[in-house]
């Protein structure tokens, strides 16, 4: 997993709550069997206007020009905005994928669904939970016409605004440290090889029948 | 037989020391039909003790301490995997990684891999067999890998020819593979539909499904309780799925993140596992991971002589220790709700997210209702999407085509409810499709047996095999672009039953009632058209 320090990046805003991650990646793309190419459908039924066609995988889609992702002034933006409960729905972890292999490192939102939270931290990306006041601001900023870049270092655990102001936040210390190091959980998991075992053996003792054989 | 010593259940490491400080943070906030109340401060009576002498534990605790391998001092935690679900779509990019990294599952017989997500439910397409049969090939090969995997790794498969193959949440239960007191995870966020035996079972992504694999362990960190108590008996007509969207309207599909749920109340009590399977599975529209409802006679019963269950001795262990899976009596939860179930009617979505629901009496809302500026973005996105007007009353709302099926309403009581309804009646002229898809072969089977296929066909629809199918339209079952779809299922997001569909979530008993009338229509209405 690719470590996440110090990150400076342009936004871009998606002034939309409850993005769902069926939005992020719709379900075609779920027929892959690999970690990767799944950048050009990010947000794919906001991005393109015509639907995509599986029988011409490969075919020149036509932009929607009024999605923020398409806009000339947003091209190379690293940090996604959004509103609450970004990432809610379905656990598929290809939403993450598609946000950092499109080229987003942090999103931005005042809260995050469960699991995709947890998937984001897998793969290097941040979920940056600020408040509604500061997300405001943000949007309200990108709204006025100004492209908005932010620095955010993870290890101060603090970004810096355009404006110089700087906003405090705060990652989980699992996870920040994960991300700090770019750590890998089964890694770190397997460090833990005698407690699992000894919690096994315990957990077969009172509960046995959970150690049955599967026979289909 | 020996008893069970409670003590000898593995006890969290570190118990004593880690137990204080939850203690300083514990109250509870009591929600009673939406209104907040303020927060109830539980009196500390030793920080320090073991909180078992303190107050007693939620379910949930006693499935997070029975599991709990280790906790470290930032709050993250590892938990024991009893059970792993596996099914296509989530799972070969795991696979891949354990290749990479030379590693090979820990425990083989702790999973249970099935195809459902991209199936075909067309029953030709099926009856070619196997997975030479599977027209779509980019499908076949996702199909191929999972069984590809499952060899090379050793994992037990349902095979997609085999009857027992279906929604990897209706197999787990129906198969025993779902035990009382288990963890049970799946590349799947409706995982939480197992929680309806008292366990605890929740959604992972990919990462963890390798992760799981490797170590049997999940690194987590513990959520919080809430406890929804459904009072009171619920109206003719309302099933556990309007209890579910009635709860999610109330809460938001936010309402209850970093939560574990627990459902409880005489309304909960007094459903089938059937329909507490329903109402956890909608666990996670509320944003919980993890729905759960404790071990009853019900559930006692429903598992009893499943395939995978523990027979003789071990059957008899197992229950003294599943009969303790209830909240203590006195255990506090950190929020509550309560709801009058008895008030609750049939519920339909309007918009693209489960909580824009209202009941078959209701009206689409308008712009003044609504008290932000995001929600007013919100309703409008919503209702360009749906093609709806506001104030519109939902009786109003014609349909193009009806989906009945998936993990939530796939079960066979689902279909008998949706066949009740239908039996004597047409498929509605304006309605152009009615899918009705078992949850399983063996929903199927039981289905066919009873004559529900005969309801379903007489009345114009298609009786289809097993799968996920219009849910979330990964293979050819798909709602049309602009096309108004009366769903059984889960999801009412954009695109979801397909590009441009327009999705209406609802109960069995009103999936059928609109498929016959061609609009949204009270079950109980129907006898008077
Ligand atoms: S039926 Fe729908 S919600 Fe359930 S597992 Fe399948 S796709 Fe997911």
């Amino acid at each position: 997993m690719e470590a996440f320090r110090v990150h400076s990046g342009l936004v871009v805003p998606l002034d939309r709550a409850n993005v769902d991650t069926d939005l992020i990646i719709p379900k075609q793309f779920l027929k892959s069997i690999k970690r990767t190419g799944f950048g050009p459908n990010l947000f794919d039924e906001l991005r393109y206007l015509d639907p995509f066609d599986q029988a011409a995988p490969s075919a020149v889609r036509q932009p929607n020009p009024e999605f923020s992702l398409n806009a000339p002034k947003y091209a190379g933006a690293s940090i996604l905005l959004s509103r609450e409960n970004f990432g809610c729905g379905s656990s598929r972890e290809h939403a993450v994928w598609a946000l950092v292999q499109f080229g987003i490192r942090c999103v931005i939102a005042p809260s995050f669904a469960d699991i995709f939270k947890n998937n984001a931290f897998k793969s290097g990306l941040l979920p940056l939970e600020l408040d509604e006041a500061v997300v405001d601001s943000l949007f309200q900023q990108s709204a006025d016409g100004d492209v908005v870049n932010l620095t955010i270092d993870l290890t101060s655990q603090q970004v810096t605004l355009p404006d110089g102001a700087q906003v405090n936040f705060t990652v989980d210390p699992f996870r920040r440290n994960c991300l700090l190091e770019g750590l890998d959980d089964i890694g770190i998991t397997l460090q833990r090889e005698d407690a699992i075992t000894a919690f096994e053996q315990s957990h077969q003792r009172t509960q046995p029948w959970l150690f049955n054989e599967v026979n289909l | 037989m020996a008893g069970i010593d409670p003590q000898s259940y593995p006890q969290p490491v570190e118990w004593t020391q880690k137990s204080g400080s939850m203690l300083n943070s514990r109250s509870a906030t009591l929600l009673v039909a939406g209104k907040s109340t303020m927060p109830v401060a539980v009196p500390i009576i030793a920080v320090g003790l073991s909180r078992e002498f303190v107050m007693g534990r939620t379910l949930y605790d006693k499935l997070w301490d029975a599991h709990l391998v280790d906790q470290q001092d930032d709050g993250s935690a590892l938990i024991y995997i009893d059970r792993h679900l596996i099914h296509e779509v989530t799972s070969p990019q795991a696979f891949e990684g354990l290749r990479l990294a030379g590693r090979s599952p820990r425990r083989l017989n702790a999973n249970v891999a099935v195809p459902d997500h991209n199936v075909s439910t067309d029953p030709k397409e099926r009856a070619l067999g196997g997975y030479a049969g599977v027209a779509d090939a980019t499908s076949r090969i996702q199909l191929e890998t999972l069984n590809g995997n499952c060899n090379d790794f050793n994992i037990p498969l349902i095979d997609l020819a085999d009857q027992r193959q279906g929604i990897v949440h209706v197999m787990g239960p129906e198969q025993g593979a779902t035990l009382p007191g288990m963890t049970i995870v799946c590349g799947d966020s409706h995982t939480s539909t197992h929680g309806a035996f008292g366990a605890l079972a929740h959604g992972i992504g990919t990462s963890e499904v390798e992760h799981v694999l490797a170590t049997q362990c999940l690194l987590t960190k513990k959520m919080d309780n809430f406890r929804v108590v459904l009072e009171g008996e619920a109206q003719s007509g309302v099933s556990a799925k309007d209890l579910a969207l009635a709860v999610i309207g109330k809460i938001g599909t936010a309402g209850a993140t970093g939560c574990a749920l627990e459902f409880a109340g005489s309304a909960v009590r007094s459903l089938s596992m059937e329909g507490r399977m329903t109402l956890c599975n909608m666990a996670i529209e509320a944003g919980a991971r993890a729905g759960m409802v404790a071990v009853d006679r019900v559930t006692l019963d429903y598992v009893k002589s499943r395939p995978m269950a523990p027979i003789g001795e071990q059957w008899e262990m197992a229950e003294e220790y599943w009969r303790t899976l209830h909240s203590d009596a006195d255990a506090v939860f950190d929020r509550e709700l309560i709801m009058d179930a008895s008030a609750i009617e049939p519920q339909v979505t309007w918009g693209t997210s489960p909580e824009m629901v209202t009941s078959i009496e209701g009206t689409v809302p308008t712009i003044e209702e609504m008290c932000d500026e995001t929600g007013k973005k919100s309703l409008e996105r919503a209702l360009g999407y749906m093609g709806l007007e506001q104030g519109m009353k939902l009786t109003d709302i014609s349909v193009d085509m009806v989906f009945i099926g998936s993990c939530t309403n796939g079960r066979i009581e689902d279909m008998r409810a949706a066949a009740a309804v239908i039996r004597g009646h047409q498929k509605a002229d304006n309605v152009e499709r009615v899918l009705v898809v078992p949850g399983s072969g063996l929903v199927k089977a039981q289905a066919e047996a009873e004559g529900l296929d005969k309801v379903f066909k007489n009345a114009g629809m298609e009786w289809r095999a097993p799968g996920c199918s219009m849910c979330l339209a990964m293979n050819a079952d798909k709602v049309e672009s602009g096309k108004r779809c009366a769903s059984t299922s889960n999801r009412n997001f954009e695109g979801r039953q397909g590009f441009g569909g327009r999705t209406h979530l609802v109960s069995p008993a009103m999936a059928a009632a609109a498929a016959v009338t061609g609009r949204f229509t009270h079950p109980a209405h129907l006898e008077t058209l």
